[in-house]
């Protein structure tokens, strides 16, 4: 505790300013913004440079180099071209995006447009989801500012580089923030996935090359170019440098986002910058990375924050959501919202997840009920794993990823209520 | 009829009559409906502008949630469905609501008043329990606090009807 602060005001990635409002476009200058897109103008390969070194990695879930993605979009010869920023941020437990969309939305179409020109995208899209109607009225805003003022449209800066940038609304499908399935959706179709490769970069957007990326990727980038791949590094740690910000919610005493340098543990996170548990109950798990995410016991709290060390625990760290339950609250009421949130999102492409997610769906209310036998928890397992291994997409993998991490740490919580399993109760300690 | 079609018109040739405008015309004809919904009506004039057929229009407009293709209230409450929302309380809410408003989850009030939906995390895990209601999130809400807030949007109908 002695040896935490919270980062000073210059390194940090984002500076919301005040909750309440949000950051005009001369406020924005003021503060240095759009100096990055007058360095990236002036010296693109530098600024490229910049964004490869810094060791920045999709902030959607994905974590792929983002420096790498821009280099693939460059090796393509394909004149017209798209950039594609990711705002569907459906996510449960996430609120990130809405919160740079709300509060820095020049800070995040300056990093759209200096993604494009380095990408040589002149036309793209914002996919904002429609539950976040101020989100769209303000980056709509904003677009048109940035434009009257020289810093979007034609000739940016009086340059060469032209950016035309659209406000795209998704209509309510978690699904759609699958990146070939948001593409499906954009050209007007069902949002549903396609097959990759090819990947969007390759073939996207009507089938021209695309990059996609995600709010808090693109908005890192300004920071990365004006400041230097050196600072952003000194954040964070070697494997996973720079900031993340962290969705916290659930039984804790500050609930928030928080900007937090990477190699934080998830232990830190709770106590120190949500100042620990509520009430005077204790903590009992702790779900990371969302609905797709992991359920970890308190035990697995002190994995750093790291994508290296993260994947070696099986831990997720997805859109950064963290979410606290204390020992009042049900694992499998917990797992039962997010099994029929996702059968309730999935798309019925593929038979693993439809099909899965239903038989799932079914265990687990038996389960609930009372009246499962432990055989149909193996069972539950068995479906869990065909989910993680056959689905065709993200969404039918990651609901099996979440359900898994249950029964992993919390296998007793399930058995207990099975009606085998009556007679072991006693020495299998507490009745869930 | 003869007025459906126009609004549609209007709206297809604004946004441009190609099939990537889908979802946005769809979005727009909702919008423009005093009952937010997409009328079989409108899906059969949007696929002609579009030179498409019906069902690929329906298809894309049954996929997702936000657009409805029944009629809905003026205002459309959306209570928050995920676990921090859940665990924050949710049920309590949903309960208040459905009596405050005399209808279940999913349903219209018959004055077409009030749509009570369900919707897939606002955003606004901060402030669980949330609902949203037309383009407004109520965070850190109370069974109480639900109530008034509907009370208050009768109270608003009740005096533009007198004036």
């Amino acid at each position: 505790m002695s040896t935490f602060r919270e980062l000073d005001s210059y390194d940090r990635v984002f500076n919301f300013g005040n909750y309440d409002s949000s950051v005009s476009l001369s406020e924005y200058q003021q503060a240095g913004g759009y100096e990055a897109l007058r360095m990236a103008i002036g010296n693109p390969k530098q600024a490229l440079e910049e964004i490869c070194r810094a060791g920045l990695r999709g902030r959607g879930g994905a974590a792929f180099p983002a420096g790498l993605k821009l280099k693939m979009m460059q090796g393509n010869t394909e004149k017209q071209r798209y950039i594609v920023c990711n705002a569907d941020e459906g996510e449960p437990g996430t609120f990130k995006d809405r919160f740079i969309m709300n509060h820095i939305p020049f800070q995040l179409l300056e990093g759209i447009t200096i993604a494009a020109i380095l990408a040589g995208a002149e036309n793209g899209f914002v996919y904002i989801r429609h539950e976040y109607p101020l989100a769209q009225e303000t980056i709509k805003k904003s677009i048109a500012e940035a434009e009257a003022a020289g810093l979007l449209g034609d000739n940016i800066l009086g340059s060469e580089f032209s950016l035309h940038l659209k406000i795209f609304s998704g209509a309510g499908s978690y699904l759609c923030g699958e990146e070939t399935a948001l593409l499906s959706s954009i050209e007007g179709k069902k949002g549903r996935p396609r097959v990759k490769p090819p990947f969007p970069i390759e073939s996207g957007l009507w089938g021209k090359p695309t990059l996609i990326n995600n709010v808090e990727t693109l908005a890192n980038i300004p920071s990365i170019i004006a400041k230097g791949s050196d600072w952003y590094r000194s954040l964070g740690t070697e494997d996973s440098p720079g900031t993340k910000l962290i969705s916290l919610s659930g039984d804790v005493k500050r609930r928030g986002l928080y900007e937090v340098p990477f190699g934080t543990t998830f232990r830190e996170i709770i106590d120190n910058y949500g100042g620990g548990m509520k009430e005077v109950f204790t903590l009992k798990a702790v779900n990371i990375g969302g609905s797709s995410g992991v359920v970890v016991p308190p035990e697995e709290l002190d994995c750093p924050m790291e994508y290296g060390k993260c994947a070696e625990r099986g831990i997720t760290i997805g859109s950064g959501a963290v979410y606290v339950m204390d020992e009042q609250r049900s694992i499998l009421g917990n797992v039962h919202n997010r099994v029929h949130f996702f059968l309730h999102e999935s798309c019925g492409k593929c038979t693993p997840c439809r099909e899965g997610l239903r038989q799932v769906n079914r265990i687990i209310d038996r389960v609930i009920e009372g009246e499962a036998s432990l055989k149909d928890i193996d069972n539950l397992e068995r479906f869990t794993r065909c989910m993680q291994e056959a689905s065709f997409c993200g969404l039918g993998q990651a609901a099996g990823n979440s359900l898994i991490s249950s029964l992993k740490y919390f296998r007793k919580e399930y058995e207990n209520s099975c009606v085998d399993c009556v007679g072991k109760t006693a020495e299998r300690g507490e009745l869930c | 009829m003869e007025k459906l079609g126009k609004a549609v018109g209007d709206i297809v040739s604004e946004l441009g009559p190609e099939k990537g405008s889908l979802l946005a015309i769809l979005l727009a004809v909702q919008d423009a409906s005093p009952e937010s919904y997409v009328s079989e009506a409108a899906v059969n004039e949007i696929a002609r502008l579009l030179n498409t057929s019906r069902s690929m229009v329906y298809s894309t407009a049954s996929f997702y949630s936000e657009i409805s293709l029944m009629p809905r209230g003026r205002h459309i409450v959306r209570l928050c469905i995920n676990a921090p929302c859940e665990d924050a309380g949710k049920e309590e809410i949903r309960k208040a609501l459905e009596k405050e408003l005399g209808i279940k989850l999913g349903e219209t009030t018959s004055d077409k008043m009030f749509s009570l939906e369900g919707v897939s995390c606002l955003g606004a895990c901060n402030m669980s329990p949330a609902i949203k209601v037309d383009d407004k999130v109520y965070g850190d809400l109370t069974p109480a606090g639900a109530v008034r807030v509907m009370r208050e949007l009768k109270e608003a109908a009740k005096n533009e009807h007198i004036s």
